[in-house]
């Protein structure tokens, strides 16, 4: 039987392995941006597990609302990293490094 | 629901209507014409003010199906951030003209950002926290990055961007935990569901508030999770820089009040030790990093990242004292902050970028009006007497004494000494410096009369605290 705490269990190790993405990869920005709609991917299975197990359906419009934002979300940052590709002909993370202090 | 609601939000959607006009009227707005951008966003922020003030409600008014509250606090930070958005605004305008950044984009990120604020101070449900939150945050990557041809501007967007998506999802990864253990979104059924059943009080909840404080540390900028801070504040363009260093701080006092004392008082053994690491650390590394810095813009970066450590000690104590200390601290600190950052946008000419701590030498000898406004607006940050960084330091000092926090008060007191040191050095800078350039302050006569205001204010309500005081007591308790 496949309860509450396997759906919770997946949804924690999407989230770990969206945060170990974010901190080994140093070559490109776009596997960021991916790694970041892991993260909310992993927060979405959580609320649809817990909607389910409370019978409650706040959890499933709040998945909607965390969507809607994700796609706003990856907008904002294509636009930044298009931004940062015209002024430096890169999109390294290392290369990040101008400011620093 | 019924039409009571809609007035309780009626600021909110006031403000929505204005941006939407100012949208299409700046469309058919030449260039050389984006003045009347700027008077429209004026009027906005006016008329959203007015609304407020019109609107007020009499005690604490809960609608929309429990999502949205109005009450006192709410009222005050509002007018707060209405306010901090105008002068902001005001400062930048000259600035924006002058490096051909005069487009409507920043008034209108401005705005939306300040909707996105209004809807977090009011929120009463961690589902309309979040949208505000999200709504800020998403004007905010925006403007940072909004001079297009700059490498420092783009890059430091792009790690604003990356850490805020991050601390975004931190957050949500909270809420959800919060969520599954206590059954509701809402702030007043977490807190009821938390004293109705003590065994909630458990390993999952404290696994979803760890990760709450994560969200709020990241979002106010405290250490550890303050790498952002400075790369924003220094890579982001001094206008904008000025608009996130002041309105934003309120919404992160009302992201944290509301969900840790609201909805979550109940574990306030638990939550405040984590926030007392976090403001200490933030205290000791802003205060000590800060004397390293030769760039103003960075220094003051690390000057907010030890406030945000007072203004979190505040909100550790746990009492009504500390709440309203907190409250009092960040209203007086953000006024600060907006005339500190409007000198050094004054510094700054056309190609000419002034953003280090050395173009502050000889200030005296070229504008000494504006030299004494950047002494008085240092003085406060640092803490002296008569100014009001002095008594929002102290109220804090005692707020934590009152718990018994001995250890803590003589930190804070060493830490403001050590502070004290960047901020003199700024004033030394000033009066005992020369410069080989010469030039005078130029600045149009209604951001000569702001900015002066602004700078005495500080002092003003370091002389009359009172009323303030007394506002911030009464819209805690």
């Amino acid at each position: 039987m496949i309860g509450l705490q396997h759906y919770l269990t997946v949804s924690a190790m999407l989230f770990v392995l969206s945060i170990v993405g974010i901190i080994i990869n140093r070559k490109n920005l776009i596997l960021l941006l991916m790694c970041i709609e892991l993260m909310l991917l992993a927060v979405n299975t959580n609320f649809i597990a817990f909607s389910r197990f409370l019978g409650d359906e706040t959890g499933q419009v709040f998945v909607f609302f965390i969507l809607t934002v994700a796609a706003a979300e990856a907008a904002i940052g294509l636009a930044i990293l298009v931004v940062l590709f015209r002024n430096r002909r890169s999109i390294a993370v290392q290369e990040l490094n101008t400011l620093k202090g | 629901m019924n039409f009571m609601d809609y007035i309780a939000a009626a600021p909110e959607m006031t403000l929505l209507g204005l941006i939407c006009v100012v949208m299409i009227a700046d469309l058919f707005i030449e260039n050389e014409n984006r003045i009347v951008t700027f008077w429209l966003s004026m009027a906005s922020l006016l008329v959203t003010g007015v609304v407020l003030f019109a609107t007020a409600p009499e005690a604490r008014t809960v609608v929309f199906y429990g999502a949205y509250v109005s009450d006192p606090l709410s009222q005050v930070l509002k007018l707060g951030a209405v306010a901090l958005v105008g002068v902001s605004f005001l400062y930048a305008r000259d600035y924006l003209r002058a490096n051909d950044l005069h487009k409507g984009e920043y008034y209108l990120l401005g705005l939306f950002g300040l909707l996105g604020m209004m809807i977090m101070m009011s929120a009463n449900s961690l589902l309309p926290m979040y949208l505000g939150l999200e709504t800020l945050a998403l004007s905010m990557y925006a403007l940072v990055a909004i001079d297009r041809h700059n490498v420092t501007s783009a890059e430091s967007a792009m790690k604003y961007f990356l850490l805020g998506a991050i601390a975004s999802g931190a957050l949500l990864y909270g809420i959800s935990w919060v969520y599954g253990v206590t059954g509701s979104l809402q702030f007043h059924e977490i807190a009821a569901a938390l004293s109705a059943d003590p065994g909630l009080n458990n390993l999952p909840l404290w696994f979803g508030l760890a990760f709450l404080i994560v969200g709020i540390a990241f979002k106010f900028g405290a250490v550890p999770f303050h790498m952002w801070l400075p790369d924003v504040y220094e890579g982001a363009r001094t206008p904008v820089t000025l608009y996130l260093a002041t309105a934003p701080k309120l919404a992160a006092l009302a992201l944290l009040y509301r969900v840790l004392v609201d909805g979550l008082g109940g574990l306030h053994d638990t939550w405040s030790t984590m926030i007392m690491f976090i403001a200490v650390l933030s205290i000791l590394a802003g205060n000590f990093i800060a004397i390293a810095q030769t760039n103003i813009k960075r220094m003051l970066g690390y000057s907010t990242i030890s406030h945000v450590g007072f203004i979190l000690l505040a909100v550790y104590t746990g009492t009504q004292e500390g709440y309203a200390a907190a409250l009092f601290y960040t209203l007086t600190y953000v006024v600060a902050a907006a005339g500190a950052f409007g000198i050094v946008i004054l510094l700054s000419r056309r190609g000419y970028e002034a953003e280090l701590l050395s173009d502050f030498k000889g200030l005296n000898a070229r504008s000494p009006w504006f030299a004494l406004m950047m002494l008085f607006l240092m003085f406060s940050m640092a803490g002296v007497p008569p100014f009001v960084g002095f008594l929002s330091k102290l109220y804090v000092i005692s707020a934590v004494l009152e718990i018994g926090g001995i250890g803590l008060a003589v930190m804070m007191v060493l830490a403001s000494v050590v502070g004290a040191f960047y901020y003199l050095r700024v004033i030394w800078y000033m009066y005992f410096e020369q410069n080989e350039d010469q030039a005078v302050l130029q600045a149009s006569t209604e951001t000569r009369l702001v900015l002066s205001l602004n700078s005495i204010a500080v002092l003003a309500l370091g002389i009359v605290p009172g009323w303030l005081l007394a506002l911030c007591i009464q819209v805690i308790a």
